[in-house]
């Protein structure tokens, strides 16, 4: 039986996984397999990470501020391990004005502090093909 | 498509691809391991238990640097459990080994227990072997060592290493009395806190008292924060693993994971092909109504089913069948 895997991952140097555990256990909850990690990873190893855990989502969670630079980082790394086929989701402290140019960068959704578990576990399951 | 030329000159995502598939148990997994079984064997499985919390990840994450260090390529299946409620599972296993991610000779798959089919021990070893044949030379299978599948898990593998911490109560006393059976290597971890000492001692009685055996198990104390007594413990694992294969207990334990093997995959066949007739008959409900009504009963029903599913008579001679 398929079922749909996901990684949480903190890039980037903040020091707060409160809210990425929120988003785990909302997601487990929901029935999907949750992959995570814990706190400061690179963009390289977060996709290393995707690669061997073979997750149709990765999930990236920021406090810090950085995610211009390195959520697009992480996708374009997923690209480049032939992995373009995972989705990748953002969530965390991001301004409005980033998020159209985040998507642009292949980012397929954003999350902001507040937004429903139900609605991440919508979005996951209508854009995953299990 | 299969690619087993890529599983087996190392591609990661190959690899993890396949993994995938025996997790799902996807059509392609049978042909899978039946092409790339000629190719295993050579890969020694280390099975990691013990309580929830003792330490288990933190000793991987030393033990695979020490490995990597002897030029050993190491693969690591790390088990955690499925919620039974929701089939959901957080596996958080690689928060502690995240010093291995982007070692080229590390690879790490996280999987949660899930309800499977044939049971999670036969489908882990699957997985293990799939990463045999991708050229690791250790196989590390961590899983927490309480409930029944769990321990059924590690017995699969070559070495078995128990992870205890002092100061966990009376429920420990379940654990220390199954030690006798399930643990090669005994690592007495958080050996910086009070009582570490004392449990050592314990577990050394405990095995005197069962008696001499051709493999005492050794007790090595670690410190999973520091690494502080890591190398023995791998250095007790190498000893065991000179004595597995110096001896017939090597070939006994492998012979053994055939059998249950074969077992088990028969086992999963006749529970989805049971699964098949039942969803595919048509009376299902009115067999259950005979039974209710006491015109019929359940056995003589399931003797007709196992009738309808074809192996009905040479399950009642069980005598011409060999036994394992
Ligand atoms: N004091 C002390 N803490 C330790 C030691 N080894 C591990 N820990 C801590 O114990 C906690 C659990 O460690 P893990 O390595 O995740 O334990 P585990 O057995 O893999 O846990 P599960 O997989 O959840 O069952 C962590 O906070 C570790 O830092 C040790 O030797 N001493
Ligand atoms: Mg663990």
């Amino acid at each position: 039986m398929a079922k749909i895997r996901v990684l949480i991952a903190k890039p980037g140097l903040d020091g707060h996984d409160r809210g990425a555990k929120v988003i785990a256990r909302g997601l487990r909850d929901a029935g999907f397999e949750v992959i995570y990690t814990g706190l400061r990873h690179t963009p390289e190893e977060i996709a290393e990470t995707a690669l061997q855990e073979d997750v149709q989502v990765v999930g990236l969670s920021l406090l810090s501020g950085a995610h211009n630079t390195l959520f697009p980082k992480v996708v374009n790394l997923l690209r480049e391990k032939g992995l373009s086929d995972v989705l990748v989701i953002g969530g965390g402290v991001i301004p409005d004005d980033d998020i159209p140019g985040l998507k642009a960068a292949g980012v397929a959704a954003v999350f902001t502090p507040g937004t429903p578990i139900s609605e991440i576990v919508g979005f996951i399951s209508s854009n995953v093909k299990c | 498509m299969l690619n087993i030329e890529a599983i087996s000159q190392g591609s990661k995502r190959a690899l993890a691809r396949a993994i995938t598939w025996v997790e799902n148990d996807q059509p392609e997994a049978a042909q899978l391991m039946k092409a790339l079984h000629g190719q295993t064997g050579r890969a020694f499985s280390v099975g990691i238990t013990g309580p929830p919390g003792a330490g288990k990840s933190s000793l991987v994450n030393w033990m695979v640097k020490l490995w990597r260090r002897q030029g050993l390529r190491v693969a690591v299946i790390a088990v955690d459990p499925t919620s039974p409620f929701t089939g959901g599972a957080i596996l958080g296993d690689r928060i502690r080994m995240a010093d291995l991610t982007m070692d080229d000779g590390v690879f790490i798959r996280s999987m949660g227990s899930r309800g499977r089919l044939g049971g999670i021990a036969a489908q882990t070893f699957a997985v293990g072997k799939l990463m045999d044949a991708a050229g690791y030379d250790i196989v590390v299978i961590e899983t927490v060592g309480v409930g029944q599948s769990e321990v059924e898990i590690v017995e699969w593998a070559d070495a078995t290493v128990l992870v205890m911490v002092p100061g966990l109560g009376d429920d420990i006393q379940a654990i220390k009395a199954g030690i006798l059976e399930i643990g090669d290597v005994i690592a007495v971890n958080k050996a910086d806190r009070d009582g570490s000492d004392k449990l050592v001692a314990e577990l050394e009685m405990m095995l005197s008292l069962a008696g001499p055996r051709d493999w005492r198990p050794p007790i090595v104390k670690t410190e999973g924060t520091t690494g502080a007594g890591v190398e023995q413990l791998v250095a007790a694992i190498a000893d065991f693993r000179g004595y597995f294969q110096a001896s017939r207990l090597g070939e006994e334990r492998r012979r053994g994971r055939i059998r249950r093997e074969i077992v088990s995959m028969v086992g999963q066949r006749i529970d989805r092909l049971l699964e098949q007739t039942v969803a595919g008959l048509s009376g299902w409900e009115r067999l259950v109504d005979g039974c209710l009504a006491g015109t019929d009963d359940p056995l003589s029903v399931a003797e007709r089913l196992l009738v309808e599913m074809g192996i009905g008579r040479k399950i009642r001679q069980p005598d011409t069948i060999d036994r394992p």
